[in-house]
């Protein structure tokens, strides 16, 4: 595959060489810069909505703590002179207070679900949310569907998604974990193409929570119930599927953490690079490596 | 070592860019240009379920079990006014519903009246804008049955509801409630003009004795303490001329998302 001819026993002279290969097509950077930007005005659109209405239930009605029983909320309580805020999972209560349920707005103490730095704009104002919510949803769908027909059209998927059967065996996942769990990255040759742990990422956040979380928006949209109203059978009504909407964007938050850091470990000027210009680089060790069995 | 240097540099790195963002943010936000381009979003959302929905589904219809325990009333609970306190007072037996504009027949409807004509009762969902849910029962007229009755004048395009209720107290009366919907949405099936909700008389703090329910839309839609039901060809003349109260003041006109 390489044209790395054969070294001399004698390491000394042998240096690894560095290959660009073109990684990423111009579709798949285009789209996924354009996804950062959705998502981010998203989720800070999406969090000043939450904010209305700081409860979750499920079902198909849920409208306040009493008698309508939400799973999670955030809120403030008054404590003494001041107030607290309280985040409640079940029957669990957390004091939250400057983070969540209450924090500094305009240097003064607010009871508000998540604090102003998180939301857009960053005063309450339902209306503004929704705004920035929906135009950034169609950029969202638009640009997801463009990904998508490229990517079934091009052999993205297929090429570069789907784990091969070897990745999937459990001695190779178990391999996988512990070299990740210690950050050691797959280098020259076998950087090629995404590991496995890479390769599940990516496809369970396209296939699986990208999907789940447009599905489930329209399902609280009470003009696309009419029109399909299925959606209301398979997340068993508006307000489950507003629990499962704010699930996949926490799921879609610790996916960018875990993202963005091993963007970071595993050589950050390389990835940017890759994802502006198409190119990564591979150091590619002489023969020698070999016979380490890679 | 060099992993820390990393992260910390990266930290405050996206702290300075978040404080930056977060004051760009609002900049944006509050930009007339990018609203206008924003607000597009609006068009198409109107569009795209317009086009899907060319056989005017309804929406889903529940079963008594389906019901809120407690259906949460919000907005006003109680509208001030002498003028509303006399008819509360006669239980509405003095109210009449004004339908005018652009109608050939105008008409003054007792409650009386709209009882004696053919009902609708529905069992649906109530969707607020905040977020929350609740299920009730609501019987009450057709509007398309009353437009008829009425006769629509050429170039009649929305049926604006004035309410009894002064959502917010100005000097000017803009805060008086009303709102809007299109003939499309005015002659579905499950656009009713409800007198009664969960078997009984509608209550004052649900919109009594009359209030509007277009099942596709959200609960801002739903005027309650309908007074008076006016065709126009454009609400450009009343008062903000987005068409509604909570129009006025950056919802979006169409609320089926």
């Amino acid at each position: 595959m390489t044209s790395v001819t054969t070294g001399t026993s004698d390491t000394g002279t042998a240096k690894p060489k560095k290959v660009l290969f073109y990684r990423h097509s111009v579709a798949v950077r285009v789209t996924h810069w354009l996804n950062v930007l959705c998502l981010s005005f998203l989720l800070m659109s999406g969090l000043q909505i939450f904010n209305a209405h700081p409860s979750l239930y499920w079902g198909q009605y849920g409208a306040d703590a009493l008698p309508d029983p939400s799973f999670i909320s955030i809120g403030a309580v008054q404590d003494g002179d001041t107030i607290k805020g309280v985040t409640r999972i079940g029957s669990l209560s957390l004091n939250t207070t400057g983070v969540l349920g209450a924090s500094t707005e305009d240097g003064e103490l607010s009871p508000r679900a998540f604090p102003s730095w998180i939301t857009i704009p960053s005063y309450q104002d339902l209306a503004t949310g929704r705004r920035w919510h929906f135009f950034f949803a169609w950029f969202f769908v638009i640009n997801g569907l463009v990904y998508l027909l490229y990517g079934l059209a091009a052999g993205h998927f297929r090429r570069d998604l789907v784990p091969s059967k070897g990745q999937l065996t459990p001695k190779h996942l178990a391999h996988e974990i512990s070299e990740h769990a210690r950050l050691r990255f797959p280098k020259g040759e076998e950087a090629r193409h995404y590991n496995s742990l890479q390769k599940l990422a990516y496809v369970g956040v396209i296939f699986i929570i990208l999907p789940l979380i447009v599905l489930t928006g329209l399902t609280m949209s009470p003009g696309f119930n009419a029109i399909f109203p299925w959606l209301l059978d398979v997340f068993g009504g508006r307000q489950s599927a507003r629990t499962i909407h704010f699930i996949c964007a926490s799921l879609l938050v610790a996916f960018v953490i875990v993202h963005i850091v091993m963007v970071l470990l595993s050589g950050v000027w390389n990835n940017l690079r890759s994802m502006i210009t198409g190119y990564y680089a591979l150091k590619i060790e002489p023969e020698k490596d070999k016979s380490n069995g890679l | 070592m060099g992993f820390d240097l990393t992260r910390r540099r990266f930290l405050i790195g996206s702290g300075v860019a978040a404080t930056g963002l977060l004051t760009g943010c609002d900049a944006l936000v509050e930009n007339a240009t990018v609203n206008d381009v924003l607000q597009k979003a609006e068009s198409l959302t109107l569009g795209t379920q317009r086009l899907l929905m060319p056989h005017q589904p309804l929406a889903r219809e529940y079963t008594e079990a389906d019901m809120s325990p407690v259906f949460k009333a919000n907005g006003t609970s109680q509208p001030d006014g002498e003028e509303y306190a006399r008819l509360m007072e006669s239980n509405f037996a003095d109210w009449k519903l004004t339908v005018n504009g652009m109608v050939q027949r105008p008409l003054e409807l007792s409650l009386a009246d709209l009882k004696a004509m053919a009902s609708r009762t529905q069992i649906t969902r109530h969707d607020c804008v905040e977020g929350w849910s609740a299920i009730g029962k609501w019987t009450g007229v057709q509007l398309g049955l009353v437009l008829e009755k009425a006769g629509l004048a050429p170039g009649a395009r929305f049926a604006v509801f004035h309410c009894a209720d002064e959502y917010e107290k100005t000097l000017d009366g803009s805060g008086q409630y009303y709102e809007s919907i299109d003939l499309v949405d005015a002659w579905h099936p499950q656009t009713i003009l409800a007198y009664s909700m969960n078997g009984k008389d509608l209550e004052v703090a649900h919109g009594a004795p009359l209030r509007l329910r277009v099942e596709r839309q959200l609960g801002y839609k739903h005027a309650k303490y309908v007074m008076r039901i006016e065709l126009v060809d454009s609400f450009k003349g009343l008062w903000g001329g987005k068409g509604g109260f909570w129009e006025d003041r950056g919802y979006e006109w169409y609320a089926g998302i």
